[in-house]
């Protein structure tokens, strides 16, 4: 399998604090792989910097081997590069529909038919379809966090970075939402996915990365990383030679 | 779940709808049922209709709070002056001309002031506004200072006998007007208008959607400039005389406007219409009161803004959801009882 995303000596600091230190990494095409690490550990801005958001202060960034790292973030979007935020970031006094609209005719670039189709198929299938004429404003935080995933799917993505959404799920929806993972990794997108509920992460990724203070410590199978001393340091505060 | 569409329609919208027709033609109509002065003031009435309604896409939409929008009405009634007097350019031609002029001489304006940041930004569109009047001031052939008059033969060659000039005047001002909200309705709906409104609510996201940010605020600014230009030019042909403290008036084309779209709801289509109306109401009931006019001006203002932040339109929709003039987007079959 060839890369879509590939990552090499990316480095990011504000001031003193390093948030990125010489990251490397690659992600297959088809892939599936979840990112873990402490909170602050430096996973979101990671995002950040694959999408745009934040310009690394060194280091390659490539997408289907064409160095992307100067592109703005609109770009980075329409090449293909998706992402949910963490912290919800709605358009507010737009209805649901009207966001996922957005993003199907700007990051995907749809015309306005294709794109009402598209839509309407995505927030099916996320389970938004009925709170469609609802402003965004007005959605619980659990109907925003599926709303950053609506629209992130609508841009078409082939790389989908997804940033914590399982969080506050119950049992049944944080299956279902498995679920829907899954079937967009059926249709050929490449994933990667930070999150703390490692039980859902596991039902999908083939690999682990773990970051902590801005640098990749551990990298595997994801049996093989859970395992290993130095996630069992980082979670549990183990000694790594006990 | 085959039935599900998406349609902009609501049962208000198609009753306005059917209803814009006539009120079309009656308007077009007023020569013959309304008088000298009232013809004059609807014609004030639609040109600042257009002024709110652009400067609210500016700042209620692309978020680029302009101060300065004085540039371009002034630029464009020095352009037409110039334009018809100096270069002896016929009137009709001259119009669509300055606009253009107002576009292309807004683009480099843009691409200097967009490298400030909020109240940095309206300080900026105001010095810019500065620039211009004093450039103005600087032209002897256009009177410099002190102004100069349209002369009387321009404005004899644009329609015989004064009735004819002054039912000109009004389609002229009706038709800008018609252009411009017209114009906004339609770029709103288009792919390019909801990705506007996207930025109006979220920068962060509507970037990281693909939604170029720079262009997009740019081409707004650029269309809006010219458009102004144009409002301009309608302005100062009705006025027929031209001096830059009056033509780059800060208190007269942005002041005013700025409170017109305030109190009628930024944000929204509906908004400056409905504020333009309130805003002239208040002027004709009210200006043989002076100072105390300007006071309650004031007094409405900060009303508004502690009862209705959003506005008068924006406390009736956000209350009864409607919307005359139709943007969102609806999905329509779903089962809502089921």
């Amino acid at each position: 399998m060839s890369a879509i995303l590939e990552l090499n000596g990316v480095s990011k600091a504000f001031g003193a604090v390093v948030v990125a230190d010489d990251q490397s990494w690659t992600l297959d095409k088809g892939e599936a792989m979840g990112v873990i690490g402490p909170n602050g550990a430096g996973k979101t801005t990671m995002f950040n910097l694959v999408t745009g958001n934040l310009a690394a202060d060194a280091g390659v960034i490539r997408l289907n081997g064409e160095t992307i790292s100067k592109w703005p973030a609109a770009r980075r979007c329409r090449a293909g590069i998706a992402r949910s935020f963490q912290v919800p970031q709605p358009f507010a006094h737009m209805t649901v529909f009207e966001n996922a609209y957005v993003a199907a005719t700007q990051g995907a670039g749809l015309s306005s038919v294709q794109a009402d189709k598209l839509c309407l198929d995505v927030l099916e299938r996320t389970g938004l379809l009925e709170k469609s004429n609802v402003k965004a404003g007005g959605l619980t935080l659990l109907e925003r966090k599926r709303l950053e995933l609506s629209r992130a799917l609508c841009a078409k993505p082939s790389v989908l970075l997804l940033d914590e959404i399982a969080g506050g799920l119950t049992e049944h929806e944080c299956h279902a939402l498995i679920q829907t993972i899954k079937d967009v990794r059926e249709t050929g997108v490449s994933i990667v996915w930070i999150e703390h509920v490692v039980h859902a992460l596991l039902a999908v990724v083939d690999r682990l990365i773990v970051i902590d203070f801005g640098k990749k410590i551990a990298e595997g199978a994801p049996e093989a990383i859970m395992q290993s001393d130095a996630v069992r340091e980082i979670y549990l505060g183990l000694d790594a030679d006990a | 779940m085959s039935t599900l569409t998406v349609t902009r329609r609501t049962r208000l919208s198609t009753v306005v709808l059917i209803l814009l027709a006539p009120i079309l033609i009656a308007l077009i109509a007023a020569p013959w049922w309304a008088g000298r002065a009232d013809l004059r003031l609807m014609g004030e009435i639609a040109l600042y209709m257009s002024l709110a309604t652009l400067w609210n896409l500016l700042a209620g939409y692309a978020g680029l709070v302009s101060v300065g929008q004085q540039a371009y009405v002034g630029l464009g009634g020095y352009l037409f002056f110039a334009l018809t007097m100096l270069a002896g350019i016929d009137p009709y031609v001259a119009l669509p001309l300055a606009a253009l002029a107002g576009a292309v001489i807004a683009a480099p304006v843009a691409v200097l002031i967009f490298r400030l940041r909020g109240a940095y930004f309206a300080i900026g569109t105001w010095v810019m506004a500065e620039v211009f009047r004093l450039s103005f001031a600087q032209v002897s052939a256009l009177g410099g200072g002190s102004g100069t008059s349209l002369s009387a033969s321009i404005v004899r060659g644009m329609a015989d006998g004064r009735a004819a000039r002054e039912a000109m005047a009004w389609w002229l001002a009706l038709g800008v007007a018609v252009l411009v909200i017209g114009a906004v309705v339609l770029f709103l709906r288009s792919r390019q208008g909801v990705a506007l409104t996207a930025i109006r609510d979220n920068e962060v996201a509507a970037r990281s959607l693909g939604i170029d940010i720079w262009r997009s605020k740019f081409i707004v600014y650029v269309v809006v400039g010219g458009l102004t230009t144009l409002v301009g030019c309608l302005i100062f042909l009705q006025k027929l005389r031209i001096s830059p403290d009056a033509a780059f008036s800060v208190n007269d084309w942005t002041a005013f406007v700025i409170f017109i779209v305030v109190i009628g709801g930024i944000g929204t289509i509906e908004g400056p219409i409905i504020g333009t109306l309130v805003f002239f109401a208040l002027r004709e009931t009210m200006a043989d009161l002076g100072t105390l006019y300007l006071i309650a001006l004031g007094l409405v203002a900060i009303v508004i803004m502690l009862k209705a932040p959003r506005g008068l339109w924006g406390f009736l929709r956000d209350r009864y959801n409607i919307e005359i003039f139709p943007l969102s987007r609806r999905v329509t079959g779903l089962n809502k009882g089921a």
